[in-house]
């Protein structure tokens, strides 16, 4: 069969399709979405990429929570009764397509005034007006094209969050400065005694010194401020140093041009802040279309349907309380614990535990929170409200509000205590010497060694090789939360692993087949039955089954939640569960697909977990140097599985519910272990924070991810060790680093001891060694980035 | 006086004036998005090719 691919989503076309205008579309959503672009005059979207749409999925009465006032006013940014300005997070937008459709939504509807697309953040601005058109209809329209919005608790917090962009202004007030008084101090580094110089030296340090103030009185507050927490916490960590070197510069400087002592040294000051801010923003990579902090709110939906004396109202989900009767439509989450009251319930607990396959549920079940349903509406009744739910409970626990990089002592802090002490030392020591020999030098010798040897280049060394390695590992799919992250990574001795979702991957199963054989002809009618239904389990067993010719069946049924029903000619086929084919449930702890044909049992077909690939290898590498662990949530079927495949001192333990992931890896930190645990799902969520690092694994990174230290991209699950290594080496180039700027500090320190710091020799050193440190760092951390595939 | 007095005001009021324009151009956000407007900015064209007509027709209404 030739496969075609869908012109508007590029999918194959598989079930169906459909010829348009000499185009083919997989389905009816990815037609009309192309009709309405090809009546608009808007077919260029198909021009700038190759297939670049999504096909809408079924919105009906989804979003009719979006008439009520108070939702509307805490989704829009601005609102006046005429004009409403809404931001909306579109997850598919990921092409320039996407960018020109979105910015012409003007020609789709004339309500809509203008569109504003953020590309990183994923996000669509809209500008609109209430009077023609409602946030309800601009939403419903984004769905209509394959843009649907991601609305979430997340969004329904009361004003906006601020942008801090503080770093930016202070860069920009230190690096204005430090151009400026470079440029002033010129001059004077080459001591001339001409008469112009002599004149106007005056004017040039007074217009120096002004414009030092704000870059240490604004630009610098941060150091003074964090070595005033360090010192009162009793730490000496490294911005005790460079704060106390600030400090001196500047006292030092003013005096001297106070008392026309020289011309200070304003332009080391101004060089040295740009310098630092400098490796701050460098280090500051922010991945903005993701987010590391999320919980249980960016899963949940904002409002939920709830049954009152036979009238449906949207009700927001806070306001869900226990007794409350919620009508769930299909695709929806169940927002808080409840039975179920009727309807046939198929939940999707893969928020949850990250396993794809659903479950059924009969009338009077118990549902909980976080669960998808995925066929048909049901009713439930409420238990608890949000906020008491089983899963969402789990995030009022304690790790939740620590902050994991308080408890953390860098490798820069570590050694700056030491070299703290060591400067002090030699500042006083020749300070004493000097006062001995010659007086009148004492004070210049003291200050001047606290001056060169303030710890720029040592400061400089972690934020630039980890904020290089972040950007190598961001190019590579592993996508790091802030530079102390790799830190705590090259230091771990334990991994852990999640099961389902994490070592299997959601893709590709293995089925085997165990009773009697199918003839070619029950094959042929069981692979067609099989296309013609969308189940997660017919799609999986479908690709399983060998290719056969397409035959149009006469009869096809598909009964929600129990299985499929097909004839073609004079044979009938069932597939589904035991119950709706007619065997005997016999197997309890794996997956399967039961089959009779004619009426008569034939057997069935049982799925087992299929594992990434590299997985032994990956293990193979990580055991020699950590401990290695799986804590599954699911039952031991696997067990004789996993222990084939991984190392035998793997440890398998089963049954784990999320509270119990967390005590395991609290219970081994009191142990002495630092715990690296890789997860995917919700119910990982308190194991994640728990641990010293935690990645969550996503088969897709724009899909949402419970909060975490790092996210890693499933294809790049067995580049792990590598990722652990390529930490290792940066701490060992910070090392390197800080010995380079050792070197440079003796050399400074040479002439600050014996008297002769001149500015000019500040001014050559310092930035010297800054640069020579970032050019080894950066030069050293893509050597090892290229190492890794 | 002196012709550096003159000299100086000038050449600071200029750096002032462009970094004033910096702080501005931050503080509206211009440095948020990095990415949208250099794709944007190649849209005008396929805009004029194919929408000649509905531009025109917007222009009107506004």
């Amino acid at each position: 069969m030739d496969q075609e691919h869908c012109f508007h989503c590029g999918d194959i076309c598989e079930s169906q399709t459909i010829t348009f205008n000499d185009k083919t579309f997989c389905c009816n959503g990815c037609k009309t979405v192309y009709e309405i672009f090809s009546e608009n005059d808007l077919t260029c979207y198909y021009d700038l990429q190759a297939a670049p749409g999504a096909t809408p999925k079924d919105i009906e009465g989804k979003y009719d929570f979006l008439m009520q006032e108070n939702i509307i006013e805490k989704l829009t940014e601005f609102n006046d009764g005429k004009t409403q300005i809404a931001t909306l997070y579109i997850p598919h937008i990921h092409c320039s397509s996407c960018i020109w459709i979105l910015e012409n939504l003007n020609k789709l509807n004339p309500g809509i005034s203008a569109s504003q697309v953020n590309f990183g953040k994923k996000n669509v601005r809209v500008t609109y007006n209430s009077e023609i058109t409602s946030l309800k209809e601009v939403v419903i329209l984004l769905s209509s094209i394959g843009y649907e919005p991601y609305i979430s608790l997340d969004d329904f917090k009361t004003g906006k969050a601020q942008v801090n962009r503080s770093l930016i202004y202070k860069l920009g007030i230190a690096g204005f400065a430090f151009g400026n008084v470079m440029f002033l101090s010129f001059p004077e580094y080459f001591e001339v005694g001409e008469y112009w110089l002599e004149q106007y030296k005056h004017l040039f340090r007074w217009l120096m010194f002004s414009f030092s103030l704000p870059v240490v009185f604004y630009a610098g507050q941060d150091y003074f401020i964090s070595a005033y927490k360090g010192l009162r916490k009793g730490l000496l960590n490294i911005d005790v140093p460079i704060a106390l070197g600030i400090a001196v510069l500047f006292i030092r400087s003013t005096i001297d041009i106070i008392f026309d002592l020289g011309s200070g040294f304003f332009d080391s000051l101004t060089g040295l802040i740009f310098f630092l801010l400098l490796g701050k923003f460098f280090q500051q990579k922010t991945y903005s279309f993701l987010s590391f902090e999320r919980d249980y709110k960016s899963y949940f939906p904002i409002a939920i349907t709830k049954i009152e004396n036979g009238i449906e109202t949207p009700i927001q989900v806070y306001d869900i309380k226990q007794g409350d009767r919620l009508l769930i439509r299909n695709q929806e989450l169940i927002p808080a614990d409840g039975i179920l009251i009727n309807g046939n319930a198929q939940i999707d607990y893969s928020f949850v535990t990250g396993e794809s396959k659903t479950i059924s549920k009969d009338s009077g079940d118990k549902l909980f929170a976080g669960g998808k349903q995925t066929a048909g509406l049901i009713e439930m009744e409420a238990l608890k409200s949000v906020e008491q739910s089983y899963l969402t409970q789990l995030w009022s626990h304690d790790v939740f509000n620590t902050n994991k990089e308080d408890h953390f002592t860098t490798l820069t802090n570590a050694i700056s205590k030491r070299f703290t002490i060591a400067v002090l030392t030699i500042a006083i020591l020749a300070t004493t010497y000097w006062l001995f020999v010659d007086a009148s030098k004492a004070m210049n010798v003291f200050t001047a060694v606290l001056i060169i040897a303030c710890p720029c280049a040592i400061a400089l060394a972690a934020p630039f090789t980890f904020g290089n390695l972040l950007r190598i590992f961001g190019k590579l799919k592993f996508y790091v939360k802030n530079a102390s992250v790799i830190e705590q990574l090259a230091e771990i001795n334990t991994v852990i692993f999640d099961k389902t979702g994490t070592i299997t991957s959601n893709e590709k199963s293995i089925a085997t087949y165990e009773g009697d054989v199918l003839s070619t002809s029950e094959e042929i009618l069981l692979k067609n039955t099989l296309r013609g239904s969308n189940h997660p389990l017919s799609r999986s067993l479908y690709d399983i089954l060998d290719e056969h010719h397409i035959i149009s069946l006469n009869h096809f049924e598909e009964h929600l939640g129990k299985g499929i029903e097909a004839s073609y000619q004079n044979d009938n086929i069932r597939v589904g569960s035991a119950s709706f084919v007619g065997g005997s449930e016999t197997s309890v702890l794996n997956t399967s697909v039961h089959i009779s044909t004619n009426n008569k049992y034939k057997g069935k077909y049982t799925f087992y977990n299929s594992y990434r690939k590299g997985l032994s290898k990956l293990f193979n590498n990580l055991k020699k140097e950590y401990d290695l662990v799986i804590l599954s949530g699911d039952n031991a079927g696997e067990q004789e599985n996993l222990k084939k495949l991984l190392p035998a001192k793997t440890k398998l333990i089963f049954n784990q519910k999320p509270d119990d992931k967390l005590e395991y890896i609290k219970y081994h930190q009191t142990e002495g272990a630092k715990v690296l645990m890789v997860g995917d799902g919700l119910n990982d969520a308190g194991a994640l924070a728990q641990s010293n690092v935690g990645i969550a694994l996503s088969e897709n990174v724009n899909v949402f991810s419970p909060a975490c230290d790092a996210i890693l991209d499933a294809s790049k699950f067995n580049q792990l060790y590598n990722f652990i290594k390529a930490s290792k080496q940066a701490i060992t180039i910070i090392k390197w680093s800080f010995l380079l700027s050792f070197i440079y500090n003796s050399i400074g320190l040479y002439f600050a001891v014996t008297g002769q710091l001149a500015p000019v020799i500040a001014a050559i050193l310092m930035p010297l060694s800054s640069i020579s440190v970032v050019v080894f760092t950066t030069i050293a951390t893509n050597f090892i980035g290229k190492r890794i595939k | 006086m002196s012709v550096i007095y003159m000299l100086l005001g000038i050449s600071i009021g200029v750096a002032i004036v462009f970094f004033v324009a910096f702080i501005v151009a931050v503080k509206k956000g211009q440095y948020d998005d990095d990415y949208t407007p250099s794709v944007r900015m190649l849209f005008e064209d396929e805009l004029v090719k194919d929408q000649s007509k509905t531009t025109i027709k917007n222009e009107k209404t506004n």
